[in-house]
C-alpha cells in the first residue's frame, strides 16, 4: 500500500530532548539535514579554496563558478554598493540550494519544505532589509511607499497597496519556496505510490512520470534557490538605492 | 500547471488511498507547531555558523584566488605586450639599418660607376691625344722625309747624270746646269704625281 505522501515531511526528535524553559530545542531530523547541508557546503568550499593553482581543478572551478554566478547576480540587481552583503547572499543561496538538492535524495528530508524554516529565513531578510533601509536613508526610507509621478488622487490608494505589498514580501518569499518544495516532493511520492499500487502491469507509466518529475524537481530546486537569492537582492536594492 | 498537477494528485490520492483518512491526524506536518522553536533555533544556529565560516574563511580565500589569477593573467598579458613592442622596435630598427645599408651600397656603386666612367674618359682622351701627337709627328717626319728624299734624289740624280754624261761624252759638264735640268724634271714629275 502507498504510504501517506505527507509522511516524508514529518519532523521528529532524534537524540536527547533539549528544552529551554517552555521552548523545545530538540535536535530533529530537520536539524540533521540542515547540518548535513552546511557540512557539505563547507567541505566543497574547503576543497575549492584550498589550492592556489593558476589553472583551477574541477572542484575549484565549480566553486569559483558559483562564486562568480552569485557575484554577477548581486552586481546586476543591486549594483556595486552591495558587496558588503555578498557573503550573506552567497551563504543564503548555497544553503537553500543544498537543502533543496539534498532533499532530492531518496529517504532524505527536505529542510526547505517547512514553512517555518523558509519563513524564518524570509523574516530575517525582511527585518534586515528594513533596518538597512532606515539606517541608510532615515525616515526618508518611507518614500519607498510613495512612487514618483503618481497623481495626488490616487496616492492614498497607492500608498496602502505599496505598504501591503512590502509587508507581504516575507510571506510571498517563504511560501514560494516552501510550497514549491512541498508540492514537488508530494507529487513524487504520489507517483511513487502509484508505481507500487499499480504493480508490474501498469506501474511503468507512473514510473516514467516519476523519472521525469525527478528531473523537473532538480531544476526547481536550483531555480527556487536562485529565485530566493535574487529576490533578496532585489529587496536589498530597494533599501540601498531608494527610487532606483 | 504544476499546481494543477499537484491538486490532481492530491485528489487521486484521496480517492485511492484510504490510509490517508486513517492517518489524517497529522494533516500537514509543516503546521505542527511542536518542533517550530527547535527548527528556528537550529536553523539560526547552523545558518549563522555557516555564514560566519563562509564569510571569514572561504570567501576571502576564493576572492584571493580569483584576484590572483586575474592579476597574473593581466601581468602576463602586459608582459607579452611589452615583448611584442620590443620585437616590433627591433624589427623597425633592423629594417632601418637594412634600408640605410642599401642606400649606402647604391651610393658606392654609383660613385664607382662615375669614377670608372671618368677614368675611362680620361684614359680615352689621353690615348687620343697621344695618338694625335704621334700622328702629327709621323706626318711631320714623312713630310721632312719627303722633302729630304726629294733633295737627296736630286743630288744623286745630278751626280749620276753628270757621271753618265762624263762617260758618254768624256768631258766634264757644268754641274749647275745638270742640277737645273734635274730640278726641272723632278718638278714636272712631282706635279705629275
Amino acid at each position: 500500500m502507498a504510504t501517506n505522501p505527507m509522511h516524508q515531511f514529518e519532523v521528529y526528535s532524534i537524540g536527547p530532548d533539549i528544552s529551554l524553559g517552555v521552548l523545545n530545542l530538540s535536535f530533529t531530523n530537520a536539524s540533521l539535514f540542515m547540518l548535513v547541508s552546511a557540512v557539505i557546503i563547507s567541505f566543497l568550499l574547503f576543497l575549492g579554496a584550498k589550492k592556489k593553482s593558476l589553472v583551477p581543478s574541477k572542484i575549484q572551478l565549480v566553486t569559483e563558478m558559483t562564486y562568480t554566478f552569485v557575484a554577477k547576480m548581486i552586481n546586476d540587481t543591486t549594483g556595486n554598493n552591495a558587496k558588503v552583503f555578498f557573503p550573506f547572499i552567497f551563504t543564503l543561496f548555497m544553503f537553500v540550494l543544498f537543502c533543496n538538492m539534498i532533499g532530492m535524495l531518496p529517504y532524505s528530508f527536505t529542510v526547505t519544505s517547512h514553512i517555518i524554516v523558509t519563513f524564518t529565513l524570509a523574516a530575517t531578510i525582511f527585518i534586515g532589509v528594513t533596518v538597512i533601509g532606515f539606517l541608510r536613508h532615515g525616515i526618508k526610507y518611507l518614500e519607498l511607499f510613495v512612487p514618483k509621478g503618481v497623481p495626488i488622487i490616487l496616492l492614498p490608494l497607492i500608498v496602502v497597496i505599496e505598504i501591503i505589498s512590502y509587508l507581504s514580501r516575507p510571506v510571498s518569499l517563504s511560501v514560494r519556496l516552501f510550497a514549491n518544495m512541498m508540492a514537488g516532493h508530494t507529487m513524487l511520492k504520489v507517483f511513487g505510490g502509484f508505481v507500487i499500487s499499480l504493480g508490474l502491469l501498469g506501474g511503468w507509466l507512473p514510473l516514467g512520470f516519476s523519472v521525469a518529475l525527478t528531473g523537473l524537481e532538480i531544476l526547481v530546486a536550483f531555480l527556487q534557490a536562485y529565485v530566493f537569492a535574487i529576490l533578496t537582492c532585489i529587496y536589498l536594492n530597494d533599501a540601498l538605492n531608494l527610487h532606483h | 500547471m504544476k499546481n494543477f498537477c499537484f491538486a490532481l494528485c492530491l485528489a487521486l490520492v484521496l480517492f485511492f488511498d484510504i490510509n490517508l483518512a486513517s492517518s489524517a491526524e497529522s494533516g500537514m506536518p509543516q503546521l505542527n507547531t511542536e518542533f517550530w522553536t527547535a527548527q528556528i533555533f537550529w536553523l539560526i544556529l547552523i545558518f549563522s555558523s555557516l555564514y560566519l565560516i563562509i564569510w571569514k574563511i572561504f570567501l576571502p580565500k576564493i576572492t584571493n584566488n580569483i584576484e590572483n589569477r586575474k592579476l597574473r593573467v593581466i601581468n602576463d598579458l602586459n608582459e607579452t605586450e611589452k615583448f611584442k613592442e620590443n620585437a616590433q622596435k627591433k624589427l623597425d630598427e633592423y629594417n632601418k639599418i637594412i634600408e640605410a645599408t642599401k642606400k649606402e651600397a647604391k651610393k658606392i656603386v654609383e660613385n664607382n660607376k662615375k669614377k670608372l666612367e671618368q677614368d675611362i674618359n680620361n684614359k680615352k682622351q689621353k690615348f687620343n691625344e697621344v695618338i694625335e701627337n704621334e700622328l702629327i709627328a709621323v706626318e711631320k717626319e714623312i713630310e721632312s722625309l719627303k722633302k729630304t728624299s726629294i733633295s737627296n734624289i736630286n743630288k744623286i740624280a745630278v751626280e749620276i747624270s753628270s757621271e753618265i754624261i762624263k762617260q758618254i761624252l768624256g768631258t766634264e759638264v757644268n754641274k749647275s746646269n745638270v742640277s737645273a735640268i734635274v730640278g726641272d724634271v723632278t718638278k714636272k714629275e712631282a706635279q705629275r704625281l
